[in-house]
């Protein structure tokens, strides 16, 4: 019993050398050269300023960028300091209202369609960086009219900026929020 | 439900089934000492660890002492765990300058860690420091997988072995499972992720100025970390903590859907291997598939009603499209990730729990709640569909033992399970891992249910709802799975000391009874197969081990299910609302 005691102090000591230092430093190491950009979290860079990552989403209210969907992450939602999703069940009053609440006042917008789901959900993480192509979509005439553009050109863009699924196969259609407003901006920027 | 969705599912248990033959015979070679293309790189390794710990690799051990050595091993660990976290704020690695963790919470993460529960009551990106995470969380996912396969090995050897009263060696069955099985995956599989952009970094978090500033909100913090090498192990290891309180539905644990698919593929690739592991070694490979078989239809079950739950979407959201198409997944989309959707979403959900993995995409709270009753009943059913790397295989080899008793029973002869007959002692061990699992759940829960103060206070969803977030929390702790119904508020004193007693003795009262009945198997002579003897090799075997397992299960579950997740079914479909 003893004996197994001082392996078991021992091998404690051994295995944190190896699995927690060793493995993860190398792992770091060879990501690091590998793939540098995606090892960092994919930082998008302006004017020598951080903007954003490509996997995180951001949120927006001004009319003329498309919205991301709800979050639970922090106080606004969106912090990438504290993922969250909102794990309210379906029977919960407080999921139905927000919903309720939310959809119409994206229906004012576009009256008579139905909202598409991912537009008034809460993901799991808080940090989607993702719509639906349905939930782009149903923004296009919005944003189209916010930034003084036709809605077939918005149109164009917003599949210019939709990812298939992997293989045609895995995952399901999604339009990057960030990457398609930082476009919007680039071709035609908000007067502010 | 689409049929791009079911194609998606059938591909990936299609992977599962391509290695399960290939990944059983290398680990047979490796826990039966035979030689592997790894071995010129990793016996030196090996060697020098025994040299260092001391170990003599010759030495077989009774189950007592197996038992002993694991115990004492995760006593250790425990330990090493909990002063790791009540120093950090002083050790190096810490770039945010974080705060030692609290004692209760501490308790709680070192014995959910060093238990291979991987139950998260704090939040990662605000607490634990990268030293933590690589030093402790790691290591810890690494040696309480790299245990539970040892000790499916010493339970397979107890089977297979004849007249013969030691079981192995537990400190070489587990040095060999990490070095041989668990290392190499992860090395390989955490630099998958990280192609995919899943971070591997140690600076400190970023400060991002937000392209559309929120009021006040200017800026986004971007947590950062050694994401990766934590994110293999926790998936190829069944563990399922994730780096961050997201877990892997955070697009930095989780990215693309095809890190998805090597996530999901990495909860299951060992514990489907250790079937053909389990058939190899017995000398019966047709029983290997025999259980593999029981488990591939409990697991085909389980996928399609959570998907076709989460599907049909959350009727009470009036004003919205849940219905799919090429533009959406449409369904309850609450708490699901939009490059995932439903289909993947519900996969997920199903092999975590039907693992005791724990590790989530999406969360199980938001989930309807026939969808949710899905990975509660996974656990529930003792996490036998593949499983836990190990666990999950004596946990199943524990229900083969009553399948095979209850057949002998109904024919009237003496049962036997591969020449072994089943007597009076190995029928009560079974028993005692049967019972104590249920006993544990349903009184933590039950308490948690009358209490105010501290029990129901803590909920974030109240009518049945809520009971299901106090069930949830208790049967994954009990079941070693470490997901939740996570809208509870689980950091407390109550939850912190219940949930870490729960998982201690779901984890070491289910191994001792175990390592016993394997002992006694081991030591017993071995009878030739006669007419009466119950083939453990046929279909109907398979059928039979199934209904042992949802018979149990169902016998001990359904009235508080029926409490649930089936009473909130019917009451979403009246439209009450809590």
């Amino acid at each position: 019993m003893v004996k197994n005691l001082i392996t078991a102090v021992l091998m404690t000591i051994v295995t944190t050398l190896i699995l927690g230092l060793v493995y993860p430093l190398v792992v770091t190491g060879l990501a690091q050269i590998m793939f540098k950009d995606k090892a960092n979290g994919q930082l998008i860079e302006r004017n020598g300023q951080i903007i954003g990552s490509r996997l995180i989403g951001q949120p927006f209210s001004s009319p003329g960028y498309f919205r991301s969907r709800p979050s639970a992450a922090g106080a606004i939602g969106y912090d990438a300091g504290a993922s969250s999703g909102s794990n309210l069940g379906p029977t919960s009053q407080k999921l139905i209202d927000r919903v309720r609440a939310d959809a119409e006042k994206l229906q004012a917008e576009n009256p008579g369609k139905p909202v598409p789901i991912d537009l008034v959900t809460t993901s799991a993480s808080g940090l989607d960086p993702h719509i639906s192509p349905a939930g782009a979509e149903f923004q296009v005439p919005r944003v189209a009219r916010e930034r003084g553009m036709n809605e077939n050109q918005m149109r164009r863009i917003v599949a210019e900026f939709t990812e298939g699924r992997e293989f045609g196969l895995l995952g399901e259609p999604r339009v990057n929020v960030l990457l398609l407003n930082l476009k919007l901006d680039e071709i035609k920027p908000l007067r502010k | 439900m689409t049929l791009n969705g079911w194609l998606q599912i059938l591909l990936f248990f299609a992977l599962v089934l391509a290695v399960t033959k290939p990944l059983g015979v290398f680990m047979a070679r490796v826990f039966n000492r035979e030689r592997t293309f790894l071995d010129p790189l990793l016996r030196p390794i090996e060697r020098l660890i025994y040299r260092l710990t001391g170990v003599d690799e010759t030495r077989e051990m009774r189950w007592t002492e197996y038992g002993a050595a694991m115990l004492s091993f995760s006593a250790v660990s425990m330990v090493a765990l909990y002063l790791l976290q009540r120093l950090q704020a002083w050790l190096p690695f810490n770039p945010q300058n974080l705060a030692n963790i609290e004692p209760s919470s501490a308790f709680n993460t070192a014995a959910s860690f060093t238990t291979n529960t991987n139950w998260q009551s704090y939040l990662p990106e605000t607490t634990m420091s990268y030293l933590t995470q690589m030093a402790g969380l790691t290591v810890q996912n690494f040696v309480s997988a790299a245990g539970g396969i040892a000790l499916a090995i010493a339970f397979i050897r107890g089977i297979a072995q004849r007249k013969k009263d030691t079981l192995g060696n537990f400190w070489v069955d587990m040095t060999r499972a990490t070095l041989w099985v668990l290392l190499p995956f992860c090395l390989v599989g955490a630099l998958a992720l990280v192609s995919q952009g899943v971070v591997q970094n140690l600076k400190p978090y970023d400060a991002v100025t937000l392209l559309d500033p929120q009021g006040e909100v200017k800026t986004q913090t971007i947590a950062q970390g050694p994401v990766a090498s934590q994110e293999a192990i926790k998936m190829w290891g069944t563990n399922g903590g994730g780096f961050f309180n997201a877990n892997s539905a955070h697009p930095f644990e989780n990215p693309t859907p095809l890190s998805n698919l090597l996530e999901m593929f990495a909860i299951f690739a060992i514990s489907a291997g250790l079937t053909y592991t389990l058939g190899q070694m017995t000398g019966s490979p047709k029983h290997g598939w025999a259980v593999f078989g029981a488990m591939a239809l409990l697991f085909f079950v389980g996928v399609s009603v959570a998907y076709w739950a989460e599907a049909r979407g959350n009727p009470m959201l009036a004003g919205t499209d849940q219905a799919a198409s090429a533009l959406q997944s449409g369904g309850n989309m609450e708490g699901k990730e939009v490059r995932f959707g439903i289909a993947n979403s519900a996969l997920f959900a199903t092999a975590t729990t039907d693992a005791s993995c724990g590790a989530v995409n999406s969360m199980h709270d938001s989930f309807t709640p026939l969808g949710g009753l899905v990975p509660l009943a996974n656990i529930m059913l003792g996490e036998v569909v593949f499983g836990g790397v190990g666990a999950g295989m004596y946990g199943v080899l524990i229900y083969v033992v009553l399948a095979v008793f209850i057949a002998g029973l109904m024919v009237g002869r003496t049962p036997e399970y591969l020449g072994k007959k089943i007597e009076a002692y190995d029928v009560k061990m079974a028993m005692l891992t049967v019972l104590i699992f249920p006993m544990t759940i349903l009184i933590f829960t039950a308490i948690s249910s009358v209490s105010p103060a501290f029990g129901t206070s803590q909920l974030n969803n109240s009518g049945p709802h809520g009971l299901s977030e106090m069930l949830y929390a208790f049967t994954s702790g009990t079941g070693n799975n470490g997901s939740a119904f996570a809208g509870i508020s689980a950091n407390t004193n109550w939850y912190n000391s219940a949930i870490g007693a729960a998982m201690l003795l779901g984890r070491f009262f289910m191994i001792i009874p175990m390592l016993a009945l394997a002992g006694n198997l081991g030591s017993k002579k071995a009878v030739p197969p006669s007419l009466g003897t119950f083939p453990v090799t046929t279909p109907l075997f398979a059928t039979l081990l199934v209904s042992v397992i949802v018979i149990v299960g169902a016998l001990t579950f359904f009235p508080v299910l029926s409490l649930g997740p089936i009473v909130e079914h019917l009451l979403m479909q009246a439209g009450q609302t809590f």
